[in-house]
């Protein structure tokens, strides 16, 4: 799914400069733990997550994520936006919550990336 | 005649993406044609068919004192030749709808407009709002090619060199060693060198998978130095043409229970640590996942040292089976 097209369908409000509306986004994953993102999520995918500071962009660049999606409306401080902006990596913000977010972006169609608990963290 | 779906490869996509990012870097007035040759509204049509025929262009901002009044394009003197004016003043033929954009606009902000209009070229102004140059598809092109390559150039120089240390140098082991000092409580700059490390195993030419692989261990060893010492401590990275090993040590307070801190879930976090989105109990089962060998040890006198390899030479034995 094109990153425009997810944005649209969450109506999602773009926080960084750096923003392509054809950054491909193979998958997503809702977390708030940044160990259980680094545990579970596949690269290419975009995190939905209501956790704003600083440590998600790190763990979103770590983990080959392509972008981060906020929930519930809440916006991340500003160093946290200018980190993702001096590392490439797209933020979004929505006021949908984790629920309808993952629901709305797992009915269009985006797969999950999540690899289940057994499975191993590096793909 | 079959039509065929043009083939994208995974290299020009990548320079289609690079492309898109520099239109998000590049400021107009570092592509655009800053001398521009401006002609006055009292100008006869004719005499600026020669200017155009003399300085090669195909458009024209038109002034008067000083000030942009209109844009006169190639279209503008056909349409005044077939009506027969030529005579005529450049006033009467030039558009004056005028689409401008700022000269410290991003390159994307004219591509937007370009996109949006039916224009060929847009006048750039300043601050207070003078003329400073022209902008065209044809300048946004070109200076996007000429910063491509400067970047390609860059990054190709950077990783060439890196990826030919081992090879240049001989000797009977060559290792590359990275210390970061990590201090206590910094949650701020949390991940800066595991992000440093993860991007000199790149430029030394070590996979994608190899690189987040050991990014992921070394970016919960970094929380963990962080989060639970009392005064920081070191990370050390060990880089060889065949493994790469990364510790983590501190002096301090050590782990009592080294068998129940490897166990799933098992966290002594504080709350604070939790709301930052750490502190879950998954970062030494996470490191294990991601390394091919790890060892822990800790005494309350000596702190704890955590050991962790990645072999680089045999990736089918590596855990990497997913995805």
């Amino acid at each position: 799914m094109k990153l425009g097209k997810l944005v649209e369908l969450i109506n999602g409000r773009i926080l960084t400069e750096k923003f392509s509306e054809d950054t491909e986004i193979a998958g997503a994953m809702g977390a708030d733990l940044m160990s259980d993102v680094l545990a579970s999520i596949r690269p290419e995918a975009v995190l939905i997550t209501g956790l704003c500071n600083p440590q998600v962009v790190r763990t979103a660049l770590i983990a080959d994520l392509r972008a981060i999606i906020f929930i519930r409306g809440k916006n991340p401080a500003l160093e946290t936006i200018k980190l993702a902006d001096e590392e490439n990596l797209p933020l979004i913000m929505t006021e949908f919550g984790m629920f309808d977010a993952c629901g709305i972006l797992y009915q269009a169609g985006l797969p999950s990336f999540e690899l289940k608990s057994q499975d191993d963290c590096a793909s | 005649m079959t039509k065929h779906n043009p083939v994208i490869s995974d290299e020009y996509a990548e320079t289609i993406t690079k492309v898109e990012e520099l239109a998000y870097e590049i400021r107009i007035n570092e592509v655009m044609t800053k001398n521009v040759f401006c002609l006055s509204s009292e100008m006869k049509i004719k005499t600026a068919l020669d200017i155009f025929q003399q300085e090669r262009i195909s458009g024209a901002p038109v002034t008067q004192d000083d000030t942009l009044i209109g844009i006169l394009s190639i279209e503008d003197l056909i349409r005044s030749l077939r009506e027969g004016k030529s005579g005529e003043e450049v006033s009467q033929y030039m558009s004056t709808d005028l689409v401008t954009v700022r000269e410290t606009d991003f390159v994307v902000e004219a591509l937007q407009t370009f996109a949006r209009t039916r224009f060929g070229r847009l006048p750039v102004l300043d601050k207070s709002g003078n003329l400073v140059g022209i902008i065209t598809k044809g300048d946004i092109s070109n200076g996007l090619l000429k910063a491509l390559q400067r970047y390609y150039h860059a990054e190709e120089l950077i990783r060439y060199r890196a990826s030919h240390l081992f090879e240049d140098i001989i000797s009977d082991r060559t290792s590359l060693i990275l210390r970061y000092d990590i201090q206590k409580g910094d949650y701020i700059h949390g991940g800066n060198a595991s992000s440093n490390i993860k991007r000199a195993l790149l430029r030394l030419g070590a996979s994608p998978q190899i690189a987040r692989r050991c990014g992921i261990a070394i970016y919960e060893a970094e929380m963990n130095l962080i989060i639970h010492t009392d005064n920081g401590g070191i990370l050390r990275i060990e880089i060889e043409p065949h493994k790469i090993t990364m510790e983590a040590y501190d002096d301090g307070p050590g782990i009592d229970d080294v068998e129940l801190a490897m166990k799933a879930g098992y966290s002594t976090a504080t709350n604070d640590v939790r709301e930052m989105g750490f502190g879950a109990g998954m970062g030494l089962v996470n490191i294990k996942r991601c390394v091919d060998e790890m060892k822990l040890v800790s005494s309350s006198e000596r702190g704890t040292n955590l050991y962790m390899t990645i072999q680089l030479n045999n990736t089918d034995h590596s855990p990497q089976t997913v995805g």
